[in-house]
């Protein structure tokens, strides 16, 4: 029973706040169906399916709170549950960030959810898996591939009367072909909302191509560099861009403790902080990468702008710094956009007279906070491109950069394009700041 | 994968605390009976052999954890959750399969067992390569337990509140703007089975107490941070007793103490918010080659990603080439007999070692932990494998380091403890900085970053000490080295005795897709690395 529908998993909500003789309460359901196939060395390695309801309670006495979960859904269970919390919270210290629980909320109509994501059965993964090793086979390279497919639900109540369902799926596919002799790499990543776009054997020609166009790189000295950055390269678990918009906290900033933080006091709120043409903000009904109308709180989740024009328009307001600050809280969104142009990275290739195109960039770990100064390497696909052409490939690099100083040395803003639930352009950038020569293919 | 989380973290990555939020008191619930987790393994590994599994192994897991976080005056969480359930892998048509459930009944794990067997069938049709698995023979019935002398789950919450607050208090009144700080406690109970004839029994204790203090200089806009030097161990709550013959004082000139098998918070707490005040206002580096001498907590994080991943054998190979990588340190390397590192570089794996976080009786497929050597003299000797993988490289023993997160997580290879061997000559950290022209001391680690096949590195710290004609000068800051990891072993060029050894480790070492964590501790004594690349990390942002 892994997707309950709104009204299957609202009736046992009701049934469980029904149970509660707390201040306050809140209970949610999440439940997620997921599955998975892994291979390298052109071979299946691992394959697995999960599924999982869980619920959880949150009870509140005063400003005194506790939380307790389950999976099972007896009535016995439900209510031992609501126990639990109860005597956790009874127990709890006062919490002097505690905010009262929202009422009633209005959300927009969630879009992120496609029946044939849910529906995905291991033949898919299976197919996916045997083309895209196909592909390398016949071209004698190797292929490493993971593809993950999900369908989820979350469902809230509260003892104020607030009541909140979406559902949504996924699907992520990424894909590393090496030459035999490892002297060549390449990689193609993507993910998706309606699994129906996948198409693993267009991906995985893409990093064939870029394997076996790497072999033989060539060392060009490290230093600052004009780069063309494909979307990989500023989105991925630990990206460029994603550390950027996880750093946007208003509390601290206003504590003096972010790149946020104005001199004296204060944050950079309403500020120019980058490049005029950079624009970000999220929209959960974007029709490419929507995302959920509310967040764990039950705020809704609406269109919101981060930087606009290159000015910091919004930051991000827990409940409580924002009572504390008399603004409005902020939604986390599970995702955002960045706004861009039309043209593509090969078009963006053409203008180059001198640069280097990357297509991914790894291991990106914070150096200085107080700048935002990250460090991390290129992999899976390094060129040098010359007079609109890419000249030959080149070997990977180590950057120490900040995505403030990136955003203010903008060349040119490509055509966005879904990664990680995100939009976001390839990036043309100047003076981006090699430190280092890496052997490592 | 979601793409934004929730604002900025202070604290280095938390473990997730997995399981079902419960009561403290449900912590000290006994495990179940081992008479009735043999017949539920039983059950499975009948039900596997009937489905025609050749090979099925069980693992019944109960994960007990607790976190308790609090900044400044205030607990901000305590968390304890436990998560029960069983994972069954099987070897049917020379392929794996695995199914989990959290029904733990005889027919909830005959159910994942048939399961698995569906999963390994279907999969076989395009596997090429049959799984081999170095032979082991059954160890019958036997148990295993972390030699812990108090399970932190017995000491009330109320104390250890104290205690994380009574840290913060120390850093507030010697002017801390802000300290986080928090609590890790977990208890593995394990039980395994398999058709060899093992039924093994372990209960698995760690333990993690952090903070990270930030000073802020609201004039100039600057701020910055300064993490504890606690290690996470596999102890209980001894580790929270301070002992003065644990205490390892840093040069002279450092006000730095280093902890072996004890930690005091209290006076590290303090030591860090007179730390983290002198970095405001210490000396921005001068780029340049120096003589680095590096303390244990600092240097286990090099050793981790420069010799623990790329002598991985799963990395060797290529079964990690999507997401962590694959390795330098090649069949066809290793064959060249270059030199991984100077003749002093002497790096062992171990399973067994006391207080560590890898330390366990046996690893998650049955296999008897041990010890052994991956570098001698300098030298690659050897990887880390395990049952599917010595075949691959001509051996036919496993290596024992094989691990699953949780029960509902297949077992694969993980880092056992790695660990550099002290100099055999005696020699105290303050000769070695009477030797240094010039030089930095670096302790604690910081930011860290190297490439997917292990070559260049980027490493920090938490505080860093000019050295100048053997004398330590002062602090640095905006200090990070970048190095190739064959040059830097290859410049060591001393090492202190066995009296400076100790842990530094980490509680969530990340590997797989879907990925999952593992603890790994890494034992070193200071040691000195010759002519090393220093960069200033110092920037402009307007």
């Amino acid at each position: 029973m892994p997707i309950l529908s709104k009204d299957e998993a609202q009736t046992i909500l009701k049934k469980v706040l029904s149970y509660s003789k707390a201040d306050e309460c809140t209970v949610s359901l999440r439940g997620r169906t997921s599955g998975n196939i892994r291979y390298a060395r052109n071979n299946v390695s691992t394959a697995g399916s999960t599924d999982n309801v869980s619920l959880v309670v949150e009870s509140g006495f005063g400003k005194r709170s506790g939380v307790a979960t389950c999976n099972e859904f007896d009535e016995a269970t439900l209510r031992r549950c609501v126990q639990r919390a109860e005597e956790i919270a009874r127990l709890a210290p006062e919490d002097p960030d505690y905010v009262p629980l929202l009422g009633p909320q209005q959300y927009l109509t969630p879009v992120a959810f496609a029946q044939s994501t849910a529906g995905i059965t291991p033949d898919f993964r299976a197919k996916a898996a045997a083309d895209s090793i196909a592909l390398c086979q016949e071209r004698k390279l190797t292929a490493a591939g993971y593809l993950e497919d999900g369908a989820s639900f979350l469902a809230l109540r509260n003892s104020k009367g607030l009541e909140a369902y979406q559902q949504d799926t996924n699907l992520d596919f990424s894909i590393t072909v090496r030459t035999p002799d490892g002297t060549g790499s390449g990689y193609a990543v993507a993910d998706f909302t309606d699994a129906n776009k996948l198409d693993a054997k267009a991906l995985t020609k893409i990093a064939a191509d870029k394997a076996a166009g790497s072999v033989n790189a060539k060392a060009i000295e490290p230093g600052k560099y004009t780069v063309i950055l494909e979307p990989a390269a500023l989105v991925s678990d630990e990206g460029l861009l994603n550390n950027l918009m996880y750093s946007l906290d208003a509390r601290s900033a206003d504590e003096g403790r972010s790149f946020l933080s104005k001199k004296g006091g204060g944050n950079k709120l309403g500020q120019k902080l980058f490049d005029e043409r950079v624009t970000i903000y999220s929209d959960p009904l974007n029709a490419e990468a929507p995302g959920n109308v509310f967040d764990g709180n039950g705020l809704p989740v609406k269109r919101t702008v981060w930087i606009e024009k290159g000015v910091m328009k919004n930051m991000f307001y827990s409940r409580f710094w924002a009572q504390k600050n008399n603004v409005a809280p902020t939604a986390f969104p599970n995702g955002f956009i960045m706004e861009g142009g039309t043209q593509t990275v090969q078009d963006m290739i053409k203008s180059t007279e001198k640069g280097i195109l990357v297509t991914r960039l790894w291991y990106i770990r914070d150096v200085d906070p107080q700048t935002l100064l990250y460090t991390g390497l290129t992999r899976d696909g390094t060129f040098y491109i010359e007079n609109g052409k890419i000249k030959h490939p080149v070997k990977n690099f180590r950057f120490n950069e900040s995505p403030i100083i990136m955003l203010n040395n903008i060349e040119a803003i490509g055509k966005p394009q879904r990664l990680g639930g995100n939009l976001v352009p390839p990036l043309k950038i100047r003076d981006f700041t090699f430190t280092s020569l890496s052997d490592a293919v | 994968m979601s793409s934004l989380a929730a604002g900025a973290l202070f604290l280095p990555g938390f473990p997730g605390l997995g399981g079902n939020l419960v009561t403290p008191e449900q912590l000290l619930v006994p495990a179940a009976d081992v008479a009735l987790k043999k017949r539920l393994a039983d059950a499975a590994l009948n039900a596997a052999k009937s489905a025609g599994a050749s090979y099925a192994d069980v693992r019944i897991g109960r994960s007990l954890n607790q976190g308790i976080f609090t900044r400044e005056k205030q607990v901000q969480n305590i968390q304890s959750t436990e998560s029960y359930g069983a994972g069954v892998r099987v070897l049917a048509n020379g392929t794996w399969g695995f199914a989990a459930t959290n029904t733990v009944s005889e027919e909830g794990l005959a159910k994942a067992a048939q399961l698995a067997v569906q999963i390994a069938k279907a999969n076989s049709k395009v596997q090429k390569e049959q799984v081999k698995l170095a032979p082991v023979k059954g160890h019958g019935e036997v148990s295993w337990k972390t030699p812990i002398q108090q399970n932190a789950f017995e000491v009330p919450i109320a104390q250890k509140v104290d205690l994380l607050l009574g840290a913060n208090a120390k850093a507030l009144e010697n002017g801390a703007s802000f300290i986080n700080s928090a609590l890790f406690q977990v208890n593995e109970q394990k039980y395994f089975a398999s058709t060899d004839g093992s039924y093994i029994d372990q209960d698995i204790h760690r333990i993690w107490p952090t903070f990270s203090v930030t000073a802020i200089d609201r004039a100039s806009g600057k701020f910055r941070s300064r993490q504890a030097l606690s290690a996470p161990m596999g102890m209980g709550y001894e580790y929270m007793m301070p002992k003065a013959a644990d205490k390892v004082a840093g040069p002279a000139g450092s006000d730095l103490v280093g902890y072996k098998n004890s930690y005091d918070i209290l006076e590290d707490a303090t030591a860090a918010t007179k730390q983290v005040k002198q970095k405001l206002t210490a000396k921005s580096v001068t780029p340049g080659k120096y003589d680095l001498v590096l303390d244990p907590h600092h240097l286990g994080l090099t050793i981790h990603e420069s010799v623990g991943h790329p002598t991985e054998l799963d990395r060797v190979l290529g079964y990690e080439a999507n997401y962590a990588g694959t390795s330098f340190a090649t069949l066809e390397w290793k064959a060249k007999k270059q030199p991984y590192g100077s003749k002093l570089v002497n790096i062992v794996a171990d399973k067994q070692q006391a207080n560590s976080l890898g330390a366990v009786g046996y690893d998650d497929e049955g296999v008897k932990t041990k010890k052994w050597d991956l570098i001698k003299d300098g030298m690659l000797i050897d990887y880390q494998k395990i049952r599917d993988q010595a075949a691959m490289v001509g051996q036919n023993e496993s290596d024992g380091c094989c691990y699953a997160q949780s029960w509902s997580d297949v077992q694969f290879q993980r880092m056992p403890n790695v660990s550099l061997q002290p100099g055999k000559a005696k020699l105290s950290v303050d000769d070695m900085v009477k030797g240094v022209d010039k030089g930095i001391y670096i302790a604690g680690h910081g930011s860290f970053s190297i490439d997917q096949q292990r070559y260049n590195s980027q490493f920090g710290g938490q505080v860093f000490y000019e050295i100048d004609k053997g004398k330590i000068t002062g602090m640095l800051e905006d200090v990070a080295y970048q190095t190739n990891t064959l040059e830097f072993w290859n410049s060591c060029a001393a090492i202190c005795d066995e009296s400076d050894y100790r842990f530094s480790g980490f509680f969530n070492d990340g590997k797989g897709q879907p990925s999952q964590s593992s603890a790994v501790s890494h034992g070193s004594s200071t040691t000195r690395f010759n002519g090393v690349n220093v960069i200033n990390t110092a920037r402009k942002i307007g």
